[in-house]
């Protein structure tokens, strides 16, 4: 009786250190990965880095600064066309979402989330680039924009949510038609939470590459034209990480930590306010 | 006729309709703009399928389930066959969710039953982080950190002790379907953790407390009660980490090797559908190569739809309605 009392304690407690150590091996991969890229890119973060551009294969030195540019660009045009449509689709889901639309809308988004980044590459390749004629970064904005509509949505109906009851039933009380207010009590007060999900999406879709292989495509000289092919920094990192040049490898760990850095700080930001806003989750 | 009925004098059903949705134009003008963006979302999906399906028409009139079988893809002869790209797809997601499965349900166990509360922010917010590492880099740290580990220090003992079995035969050159199958599982590993997470967060503490008060260890008030209850929300979290799998691009094409070849040891090199149209899209020549590299996408996509919608359906089983995962972008 005791006994396998005993052993049942046993089991319990290896099972909780055994769970504890294997939780230690699933987040080991950040810190390595996070300690390679410091390791191997920090020594060549300097201003040539920054300002200069690339130069001809095999030789030592240049920069990136196409490529910060291009994805500046490329993402920026992004936001602005993603943003409105994602964040308007949220408020829908969360303020009229109750009924069956609402339902097929969220399960969409949902599913839509899941769609392989490529996808949306060949798919903004037909919209864009093969009635164009040529490449241009607009292709690559809209492919990135389709990308974040849906992860906004989710994010904002989730934000919209969490604003008090009480507050809408107040500002109906006092005679506010419904518009305004659920743009400007609603919204408003969920709206530190909205520009942290429209952050975190901005984040996501900057690191990506896929979309933009066919799109962007990549160019080695400094353009700032959206109309034309245009570099971004992941495709950058793609390119030189498989190509044949030591040089090369250096500039992809160095814009690796670079673009890490940034997606890291921008989810340490959107924590911030997240748990400023709403306290611990 | 459009402004006839704003015109019109109230009747009994219109009033109704003015009751519920408030008596201002300016709420129905905001509702609608609302509703609008939000249509666009099933008209993206629509014109995804569609444009997908029509320019995979002459593939499909070509080849037809041929395609899906046949393992030889000779853009010289014209010759299209996806076998083995569907067969790389399917074999690398399956070696990472074998390897991530156990990792990412502890994760979920540990955070929401065991972990002392001072570790459940930063831990859980590791998980995140490891979620907004983008692909591209995980692809660059696999060239030049996992590969050449790969190859010092596990294949060497891996083929001395189960050399014999199928799945470990052959050189090991680096780029193979082992190195794309473990940089998967520790990319979908986060996705899994996140949703699986809150599968258990959904979890009444009744059914903790009462196998507890019949006298079971935590870690049977665990297994008994807790992940039983959250059984069909914990396979949806595992079929969307699949979907995350199947269609991950960069990373797997900078290591799976991107040979269209099947073969059943995890020392050669793969191929799957997300990297061959990565490789191949820009330098199809004909019209028929890239026919078939949309019928490639028009796999994955119906794919990858498919695995997502089932996921979400069984996740909102026990966590209805939630926007699973998407804490963890």
């Amino acid at each position: 009786m005791s006994q396998a009392r005993t052993r049942r304690r046993v089991v319990s407690t290896t099972m909780t250190a055994l769970v504890g150590v294997l939780s230690g091996l699933a987040v080991l991969p950040l810190v390595l990965i996070f300690g390679y890229l410091v390791l191997k890119g920090a020594s060549s973060l300097n201003l040539e880095f920054f300002v200069g551009n690339p130069v001809p294969a095999g030789q030592a030195g240049g920069g990136v600064a196409h490529a910060i540019a291009g994805s500046a660009i490329i993402v920026g045009l992004a936001a602005l066309i993603g943003l409105p449509v994602g964040i308007g689709a949220g408020i829908f889901l969360a303020e009229y979402g109750s009924g069956r639309l609402g339902w097929t809308v969220r399960f969409v988004a949902d599913v839509l989330n899941g769609t392989p980044s490529i996808i949306i590459g060949i798919f903004a390749w037909t919209w864009i680039v093969r009635p164009q004629g040529h490449f241009s970064g607009l292709a690559g904005a809209l492919a990135l924009a389709v990308i974040l509509v849906p992860l906004v949505a989710r994010t904002t109906e989730e934000m919209v949510r969490l604003v008090p009851h009480a507050l809408r039933e107040a500002a109906l009380a006092l005679g506010y038609p419904r518009w305004r207010t659920s743009l400007t009590i609603v919204v408003r007060t969920a709206l530190a939470g909205i520009v942290t999900g429209g952050l975190v999406g901005v984040a996501r879709v900057a690191g990506e590459t896929a979309p933009l292989l066919f799109t962007a495509l990549g160019n080695l000289n400094f353009s700032t034209h959206v109309n034309e092919p245009m570099q971004a920094l992941p495709l950058q990192i793609y390119v030189y990480a498989t190509g044949p040049f030591q040089e090369w490898h250096r500039l992809a760990w160095a814009a690796s930590l670079v673009l890490i850095l940034l997606v890291f700080g921008l989810a340490l930001v959107a924590r911030r306010v997240a748990v400023n806003r709403y306290g611990a989750r | 006729m459009a402004t006839g009925v704003g015109a019109a004098p109230a009747t009994g059903a219109d009033a109704a309709r003015r009751m519920t949705r408030g008596t201002n134009p300016a709420d129905r003008t905001y509702q609608a703009v609302l509703t609008g963006l939000a249509l666009l979302l099933p008209a993206l999906l629509l014109a995804l399928i569609v444009e997908l399906a029509v320019n995979a028409r002459p593939t499909i009139e070509r080849f037809g389930w041929g395609f899906v079988f046949n393992s030889t893809w000779d853009p010289v002869a014209d010759v299209y066959g996806a076998g083995p790209l569907i067969f790389g797809t399917l074999a690398s997601s399956f070696v990472a969710l074998l390897l991530a499965v156990p990792l990412a349900f502890s994760v979920a166990i540990f955070l929401s039953e065991f972990a002392p509360r001072w570790l459940k922010r930063p831990l859980g917010f590791l998980v995140e982080l490891l979620a907004a590492v983008p692909s591209v880099v995980y692809g660059l740290w696999g060239i030049f950190v996992l590969i050449p580990f790969l190859r010092a220090l596990v294949v060497p003992p891996l083929k001395a002790v189960f050399g014999w079995l199928p799945f470990f035969q052959g050189v090991f050159y680096g780029n193979s379907m082992l190195a794309g199958g473990i940089i998967l599982a520790i990319m979908v590993v986060p996705y899994i953790a996140a949703v699986s997470r809150e599968v258990l967060n959904a979890v009444p503490s009744s059914q903790r407390e009462a196998a507890l008060a019949l006298g079971a260890t935590r870690w049977e008030a665990v297994w008994m009660a807790v992940l039983p209850y959250g059984r069909a929300g914990l396979v949806g979290a595992v079929m969307l980490g699949l979907g995350r799998a199947l269609g991950e691009t960069m990373a797997v094409t900078m290591v799976i090797g991107n040979r269209h070849d099947i073969s059943l040891s995890l020392l050669q090199p793969g191929y799957t559908m997300a990297a061959a149209i990565a490789n191949e899209f820009s330098e199809a020549t004909t019209s028929l190569y890239l026919s078939a590299l949309f019928e490639v996408g028009l796999v994955l996509f119906v794919i990858t739809v498919l695995v997502n919608a089932a996921a979400r359906l069984l996740v909102w089983r026990t966590a209805p309605g939630r926007a699973v995962g998407s804490r963890a972008l």
